[in-house]
């Protein structure tokens, strides 16, 4: 017997990359912030651009557009600092977006398990279906990269 | 869930850093790590080319006294354009120099923070942090961070008395990368 999927509305976040819309859980957005000047230094981390001083903190950047849309976003209207959890700590990312953003009350249906990683869930809204982003399949950290390292030295050590 | 506040500057312990350039990119360094700052024309004692496939950003090795002492391009290190290098950092505690464009200034900093999480591949052993300094941020590069173990190893092999260098080294130090 599965246990009924219980659904309550919650807020969410849209925002636009490029042609597309996607959302994000308003819990986890600190705020909205016009673009700064970006800092950058040598790395090999391919998703993020750079950092940039915001409140006396110094926050990641991290262009998604690359892994949403194909394409790096070549414009820029502000940056949504969003917390992104790494087991009991939080820490802010800036993501880059295209356009205007716009907070909703609905409801989400959760993903399924042919859904990419990336997605939590889906939302409808205005006659549209919006993918509802799970920031930590998104955006890149230590321990995801050392999971996905240990995978891949388990295939390889296969015969 | 908000995060820790960014730690308070109130009594803040302070570090003397140099500033330096590579490959045209600022960063910092503490005074500390920095046992001498000499000419890229003159190491001292006896300095040996080196050719190790593998790892090409260690071109020369140093001999002072009885310690070995790689000198790391810096801008290969780091992926940067090659610039003509003119002073070498020798850095204390460790067996390697690193090959500079030039010392910007020496400076203080207040606060270093640690290297955001989203960073997660080479750079997190490349720098103890990133400070900001006149409303700029600078990373704070590692002294140990130069060169991992396995590298060091595949280096001290050749020079080990009575001992060959081992097939297949180069080919370890490559998949290392």
């Amino acid at each position: 017997m599965s246990l009924p999927v219980e659904s309550e509305a919650q807020s969410f976040v849209l925002l636009r990359l490029g042609e597309r819309r996607f959302a994000l859980a308003a819990r986890q957005i600190v705020e909205l912030v016009a673009p700064s000047r970006i800092f950058r230094f040598p790395h090999h981390t391919p998703e993020i651009e750079g950092v940039i001083l915001r409140r006396g903190r110094i926050v990641p950047v991290c262009d998604v557009g690359e892994r949403l849309l194909r394409q790096s976003l070549k414009s820029r209207r502000l940056y949504l600092i969003a917390l992104r959890r790494y087991g009991a700590q939080a820490e802010w990312v800036a993501l880059p977006v295209t356009g205007e953003c716009e907070l909703i009350t609905t409801e989400m249906s959760p993903a399924s398990a042919e859904d990419l990683p990336h997605v939590a869930g889906w939302l409808s809204h205005a006659g549209d279906v919006i993918e509802v982003l799970n920031l930590n399949a998104l955006t890149p950290g230590p321990s995801e990269m050392a999971a996905r390292a240990s995978t891949l030295a388990a295939q390889e050590a296969r015969p | 869930m908000r995060p820790a506040p960014p730690a308070k500057q109130g009594a803040a312990r302070t570090e003397q850093i140099i500033l330096f350039r590579v490959g045209g990119q600022l960063f910092a360094i503490s005074s500390a790590s920095v046992q001498e700052v000499r000419s890229a024309n003159s190491l001292g004692g006896s300095t040996a080319e080196l050719s190790q496939p593998g790892l090409r950003k260690v071109r020369h090795v140093v001999r002072r006294g009885g310690d070995t002492v790689y000198v790391i391009n810096g801008a290969m290190h780091f992926g940067l354009p090659a610039t003509p290098a003119t002073l070498v950092f020798v850095l204390r505690h460790t067996r390697t120099a690193l090959l500079i464009d030039g010392i910007e200034k020496m400076t203080t900093m207040t606060r270093l923070q640690a290297l955001p999480k989203a960073f997660c591949h080479e750079e997190r052993q490349w720098y103890r942090g990133l400070t900001t300094l006149d409303q700029s941020v600078v990373p704070v590069v590692e002294p140990e961070g130069f060169l991992t173990p396995e590298e060091m190893a595949l280096l001290d092999a050749p020079l080990l008395p009575d001992k060959a260098p081992e097939a297949g080294t180069n080919e370890e130090a490559e998949r290392a990368q």
